[in-house]
């Protein structure tokens, strides 16, 4: 058990090194005045630092304090998340009920059950039960209007926001008795691959020679992007095997599985915001977007790092 | 009064819960006497309003009010009277020799802003109602007044008419360039005006 926990100790100094580093770089970019970077591209780059040290250290103070407040943390990430989802979702006052439902009963049983480790619970209650609820309620309050549109929408916000992000915190419920490993490192891992992938995807995509990949949804996103990002973050999960249950060539395997999950999660996420006909989800912290353009990738990966991750730990 | 401590903490606890980002769109918050008025959709309005100004803003700021509404329940009265120091209007009996417009001028004297609400009632859909001429009376003995137009956006679907419970939503509050009723402007011209003021702030 002392050696996971050194391990862990070394992921998060490790972690701290690179966000430090991080920050000088952009302090230095700064000051130089003609340098040969794009200020905006810098000026994003130095916002995704910001949001990084708020991201990590918040995660690292609910993994200190236990399993159980770093499950209600993601569950207000998932809450807010929610918020920005619905507020951009047109709905009728038919819906009023249903949203209360959905806010204020689905969104915490999810992550209560997450906290009992019911996985067989909580991997049905929204995608069954909660996907019934919904048009039955709708259906009861009597509008009828865009009926199906606007029970979709509710059942989607539900699922990204809420379900989905709940795997990330089950990741710490992994592992038996039998076979226990350290999950503070996978969850701190899972996290820093999807970080490093919206990184440097968006790195590889300023190099020339552009091939956008959907010019109508996001005009940002490259093959270049996708490949160069994708690759170098599977190198980065091998080089952080030793955090993982993964072997070196499994935890890149699993890297870049995160990587292709976050480019898809963004690329939806996109086309939603495009669909409204907005930037960004919100504005909790002026110029960074909402919680949820943060967190879209998060949301993506999550549950299928979760599921691979379940599967193999038998056979590891 | 609570102290200001109470009162800070509490306005950022309705500002987190009503999660409301707010825009000046050419406009400066300031302490000078002003009116601020605004469409309105739910009961939170005036609150969600008060506690998005600036500390030393807000505490020159008084919401007017239905008394009916606001000295039912210990919370809500607690609320009007301790925290946002409201200017509650009694909706049932209107006084001849005083009318609402009238205590409104003498209680904010030549210090406080007050925070109204021109349709009168809460409208019931996404529309802006017509406005009552309150404002316009209010700003006739009062000319030295700005009057700042105010766009609350999505309250009606946090708290609907005739709900109880509230969904989280996010709120978005506008304040727009002062308004100043003209010398000779007609009653009906300057509330008209008024209201296009707010519904010209629902589309930036």
């Amino acid at each position: 058990m002392d050696d996971a926990r050194t391990r862990t100790l070394i992921l998060v100094a490790g972690m701290l090194l690179l966000l430090g580093a991080a920050t000088v770089a952009v302090r230095i970019l700064k000051r130089q005045h003609n340098s040969a970077i794009n200020p905006a591209i810098l000026e994003t780059f130095r916002l995704r630092v910001h949001a990084w040290w708020i991201l990590f250290s918040t995660l690292g103070a609910a993994l200190l304090l236990g399993q159980g407040v770093t499950i209600v943390l993601f569950g207000l990430i998932a809450f807010w998340a929610l918020r920005e989802f619905i507020t951009l979702t047109p709905t009728r006052p038919g819906d009023h009920n249903t949203l209360f439902w959905v806010f204020f009963v689905f969104t915490p049983l999810q992550f209560f059950l997450v906290g009992l480790e019911e996985y067989p619970l909580y991997s049905i209650v929204i995608p069954v039960y909660a996907f019934l609820f919904i048009p039955a309620r709708i259906a009861f309050a009597g509008d009828h209007k865009r009926f199906l549109e606007r029970t979709a929408k509710i059942q989607s916000g539900l699922l990204i926001c809420v379900y989905c992000l709940s795997y990330a915190p089950a990741l710490l419920t992994l592992g038996s008795l039998e076979r226990p490993i350290n999950t503070t490192g996978l969850l701190l891992f899972f996290i820093l691959m999807v970080q490093l992938s919206d990184v440097l995807q968006y790195a590889w995509a300023q190099i020339p020679s552009r091939h956008v990949i959907v010019p109508t949804i996001s005009p940002g996103r490259t093959w270049e992007g996708l490949l160069g990002g994708s690759i170098s973050v599977a190198l980065l999960g091998g080089v952080f095997w030793w955090a993982t249950p993964f072997a070196f060539w499994l935890a890149a395997l699993m890297s870049l599985v995160i990587a292709l999950m976050g480019f898809a999660g963004g690329l939806t996420m996109s086309a939603i915001k495009r669909d409204r006909g907005v930037k960004d989800y919100g504005t909790l912290v002026e110029g960074h977007g909402g919680v949820l353009d943060r967190i879209d990738s998060i949301c993506f990966a999550a549950p299928v790092f979760f599921h691979l991750t379940r599967w193999l730990l038998p056979y590891l | 009064m609570e102290t200001t401590i109470t009162i800070n903490v509490l306005a950022l606890i309705a500002r987190l819960l009503s999660g409301v980002s707010v825009r000046w769109v050419d406009s400066q918050p300031d302490t000078c006497q002003r009116v601020y008025f605004a469409n309105h959709t739910s009961h939170l309005d005036a609150l969600v309003i008060w506690s998005s100004l600036p500390a030393e803003v807000r505490a020159r700021t008084r919401p007017v009010a239905a008394k009916d509404y606001w000295m039912a329940g210990r919370i809500r009265k607690y609320g009007a009277t301790k925290v946002f120091n409201a200017l509650l209007i009694d909706r049932k009996e209107i006084k001849v020799h005083q009318s609402p417009v009238d205590l409104m001028i003498k209680e904010i004297g030549n210090r406080d802003s007050l925070i109204v609400f021109p349709e009168g009632g809460r409208s019931e859909g996404l529309e802006v109602g017509e406005f009552k001429s309150g404002l316009y009376y209010l700003c006739k003995k009062r000319p030295d007044l700005e009057a700042i137009p105010v766009y609350i956006d999505n309250m009606n679907r946090i708290l609907p008419r005739g709900r109880v419970l509230p969904v989280p939503l996010l709120t978005c509050i506008t304040f727009g360039p002062p308004i100043w009723l003209e010398a000779g402007e007609p009653k009906v011209d300057f509330l008209a005006r008024a209201r296009q003021a707010v519904l010209q702030l629902k589309e930036g």
